[in-house]
């Protein structure tokens, strides 16, 4: 498998790690795995850590989109951090930034969120 | 002169990344920016994962077809499937636009392929399949022609 999947529960939110390259094949893999997170109760948000991610396309955008919708349901944030230009590209064409906020560093995006 | 590669793989999901590494790969000895090769892997994706999943609906008895020209700094691109093509190519050509959200699609496959390539021209017809003409000219080469 090209992605590797981090996902470590700090207080109410799911800090996500991801490693590798998200498509269509393995964004599948991802979704089952927050997923089950979120049924195990006590998440609220969601922080998404992309600095080792090498790959993603617009498969990743759809993943990425139905987890923020599913923490929206809750009245929680998804905050997004260290990704790269091209990563950058990909979400300011698709317009998620006006809904997924952007920091620079996982400690700052912990720390917005009252868990660093 | 031009420098041609054929590849043609079954339809299944893990041939994505085989598919946009193979491309990549091909095209480095055009000397593509970091940026560049990145946009090609990406529409290349973009372009496969769209037949998979819409072409032939995740059946993955069928098979995709990329065939690449390299010639003066130029990528063409032609990715063709044999799947159940497409109804209405502008309705599918618009942003955030998808036939399955419950797939978690995002409806930007090719509003990316519009943004990284130069030219893109899609043709379909329904039950024969889609092909998916790109086009794009490195910075490099445009430079030299300067």
């Amino acid at each position: 498998m090209s992605l590797r999947i981090d996902l470590e529960k700090k207080g109410s939110v799911l800090l996500v790690r991801l490693e590798g390259e998200l498509d269509h094949h393995t964004a599948e893999e991802l979704r089952g795995q927050i997923e089950q997170k979120l049924v195990d109760g006590q998440v609220k948000h969601i922080v998404l850590n992309l600095e080792l991610l090498t790959f993603m396309d617009s498969s990743g955008l759809g993943v990425i989109l139905g987890r923020y919708k599913q923490v929206k349901a809750n009245a929680g944030e998804m905050v997004v951090c260290a990704i790269s230009s091209s990563v950058k590209r990909l979400f300011e064409m698709s317009g998620l930034f006006k809904i997924i906020r952007l920091e620079e560093s996982e400690q700052f995006a912990l720390q917005t969120l009252g868990v660093a | 002169m031009q420098n041609v590669m054929d590849l043609k793989f079954s339809a299944q999901s893990q041939n994505e990344s085989f598919a946009r590494v193979t491309v990549g790969a091909f095209i480095a000895q055009l000397d593509p920016t970091m940026d560049e090769i990145t946009e090609i892997k990406t529409v290349v994706s973009e372009a496969v994962t769209n037949s998979i999943i819409h072409g032939y609906n995740n059946q993955s008895d069928g098979m995709v077809y990329i065939h690449c020209t390299l010639e003066n700094g130029t990528i063409e691109l032609t990715i063709r499937d044999e799947g159940m093509g497409i109804q209405d190519i502008e309705e599918a050509r618009q942003p955030l636009f998808t036939t399955k959200p419950e797939l978690e699609r995002s409806g930007m496959g090719f509003t990316i392929m519009e943004n990284f390539m130069d030219e893109l021209q899609i043709v379909s017809e329904p039950s024969i399949g889609t092909t998916v003409y790109l086009k794009k000219t490195l910075t490099n080469s445009k430079a030299m022609c300067n």
